[in-house]
């Protein structure tokens, strides 16, 4: 597919990434304008506002950023994959194993690293878990993953639901922020913006063969896609985007599923300019989300999950009654 | 020079033990078709022709080199199919569909250049769809998306142009123009491979026939050998009645 002009929309996408970090840096409990932000940047500034925005509030929007990038690329990754639109980045259990081994590990009394370790310990475990019974013998089919997936799914979810019943009601409430995706607890970006790039980077070239991949493995194989091995590295990659999501903010739903949707709607079907768009947007729009969670009932947070199927849900439905 | 050659060739056809194994040697210039009635292995020789399938015995060689030991981006720019149905998948423009028959010949980082583009809208524009050009393929006829098939195969120009029913859906006339199409194509050196359903299609542009039986027999040879008003009527179980127009040979069921 040609592009005239790619740089255009992933410009307009950047940009409005920068306003809305700037926003969300901007408001809180103590309100800040853009010359404070710019002042502290450069190196000047209260003591009060460095700590403010270069220990909290910074860190947490770009946590925000890179875990809707994550999402939103691997959503786009799993809908090629599966040749399926309705697929997204939790579609074949990830989020279910690593729900499991976070609520294990606050079952234990742990909290922090320990939490988000075991949680992408279990996203990790789930992977190979369906990974493996999918491989199984005979034919591979994406339909064939895609019931593994989902079956496995739906065995995390009573396990998630016998850990939950067997919780004392203190602990219930930290549990079922982190399952509904919960930006306070994430500890550091980097790792996730990190993985982001370098993903972006690897999937760039691997562009075309999705756009041909998407036509069908026969049709791809016809011309000169090596299929099998294209479908697990895109497998495996969509599967360390998502846990390395979840493992920063728990399992915040819909970014994976809607911001692929939006994009393909505006800017086309070519993965070489969708994936790269889903890095900005799916951060843009969970950056606005997370701000909003701040806000809305200030002082106290609400889980930022909350907000993206409040907003996730109605776009889906309009955008599903738009396709009609 | 030989193109496709097959040696001791026996396709693998579920829940049958095998068949006569297949000596074929597709050569530039030619046309074949294939004619055989319903699940006799058309589609599956064509797709292990492609390669996309593995034979249950015999090799396959595309100008002299195992085609297992190929790599696929290289046979397929050397070799090219048209399925008989497609995925639609995601939406995409019928431009955008020509164009990544251009996938086999671009290096991963590298964009489709304008010749690219030129070398899309004039296959396009031979197979009469690029008014079309703009819309969704998704919202096209069966007959229009045929051509546009047939036009990315055009795109990614492979020597071996192997088609599953060309003609399927085709009004008369663009059944012709594809034909002629088809000629035109192997007259430049290329080698034509077809399933055909249509008798008298196959037995006015084709110049080799493989006739494949449903009891796994198989007999192939330049047409007018193999048009034999006997051997149709056993081939299909349906009797015959031919007469000659134009020089060629048109039958009708009898």
């Amino acid at each position: 597919m040609p592009i005239s002009s790619p740089y255009k929309p992933l410009l307009s996408l950047a940009l409005a990434g920068v306003l809305a970090a700037v926003l969300s840096v901007s408001i809180g409990s103590t309100a800040m304008g853009v010359d404070d932000i710019l002042r502290v940047i450069a190196g000047s500034g209260t003591e009060l506002q460095k700590t403010l925005i270069l220990e909290l509030r910074l860190p947490r929007t770009l946590s925000a950023f890179a875990t809707g990038g994550l999402l939103a690329v691997a959503g786009a990754l799993m809908q090629v994959l599966l040749r399926n639109p309705l697929a997204d980045p939790y579609v074949l259990g990830l989020s279910g194993g690593a729900a499991v081994g976070a609520l294990l590990a606050m079952l234990a009394g742990t909290a922090g690293f320990l939490v988000s370790g075991s949680a992408f310990a279990g996203a990790m475990l789930a992977t190979l878990l369906v990974f493996g019974l999918a491989h199984g013998s005979g034919s591979w089919t994406p339909s064939r993953l895609l019931l593994t997936g989902v079956v496995v799914a739906a065995g995390w979810g009573a396990i998630i639901t016998l850990i939950l019943s067997m919780t004392p009601a203190s602990r219930l409430p930290g549990m079922l922020y982190w399952l509904m995706g919960d930006l306070s607890h994430a500890a550091t970006p980097w790792p996730g913006l990190v993985i982001l790039l370098v993903v972006c980077l690897v999937v760039f070239p691997l562009g075309r063969a999705l756009n041909v991949l998407a036509r069908g493995s026969l049709q791809a194989a016809a011309l000169g896609v090596s299929v099998r091995p294209l479908e697990w590295s895109i497998y495996l990659m969509a599967s360390l985007l998502t846990a390395t999501a979840v493992t920063m903010a728990g399992s915040v739903g819909f970014v994976g599923l809607v911001v692929p949707h939006m994009l393909r709607l505006v800017l086309g079907n070519d993965q070489r300019l969708i994936l790269p768009a889903c890095a900005l947007a799916g951060g843009t729009l969970l950056v606005l989300a997370d701000t909003l969670a701040r806000v809305v009932i200030a002082p106290e947070q609400l889980p930022v999950g909350v907000i993206t199927a409040l907003i996730g849900v109605p776009t889906f439905l309009y955008l599903l009654y738009r396709s009609r | 020079m030989p193109c496709l050659t097959t040696e001791k060739l026996i396709i693998d056809i579920p829940g049958r033990a095998s068949g006569v194994p297949l000596n074929l040697t597709v050569e530039p210039g030619q046309v074949w078709g294939v004619l055989g009635p319903n699940g006799v292995g058309k589609t599956t020789l064509l797709h292990t022709l492609a390669g996309l399938r593995a034979p249950s015995g015999g090799r396959l060689l595309l100008d002299g080199m195992p085609l297992v030991d190929s790599r696929r981006k290289s046979v397929s720019q050397q070799l090219g199919l048209v399925f008989q149905d497609r995925q639609d998948g995601f939406p995409a423009t019928v431009l955008e569909t020509a164009l990544i028959g251009r996938h086999p010949w671009l290096s991963p980082w590298q964009m489709e250049s304008g010749e690219d583009l030129a070398l899309a809208e004039r296959a396009l524009e031979a197979l009469d769809v690029i008014h079309l050009k703009d819309r969704l393929v998704s919202t096209l006829s069966g007959g229009e998306r045929q051509r546009v098939a047939i036009a990315t195969l055009m795109t990614q120009e492979p020597k071996i142009w192997l088609l599953d029913e060309p003609t399927n859906h085709l009004d008369l006339q663009h059944q012709t123009s594809v034909m002629r199409l088809l000629r035109e194509q192997a007259a430049m050196g290329r080698a034509v491979f077809m399933c055909l359903h249509d008798l008298n299609l196959a037995a006015r542009w084709c110049d080799q026939i493989l006739l494949l039986y449903s009891d796994g027999q198989a007999c192939w040879g330049p047409a007018r050998d193999m048009l034999v008003t006997s051997a149709l009527e056993r081939l299909f179980g349906q009797r015959l009645l031919c007469a000659e127009l134009d020089g060629f040979p048109v039958f009708v069921p009898g």
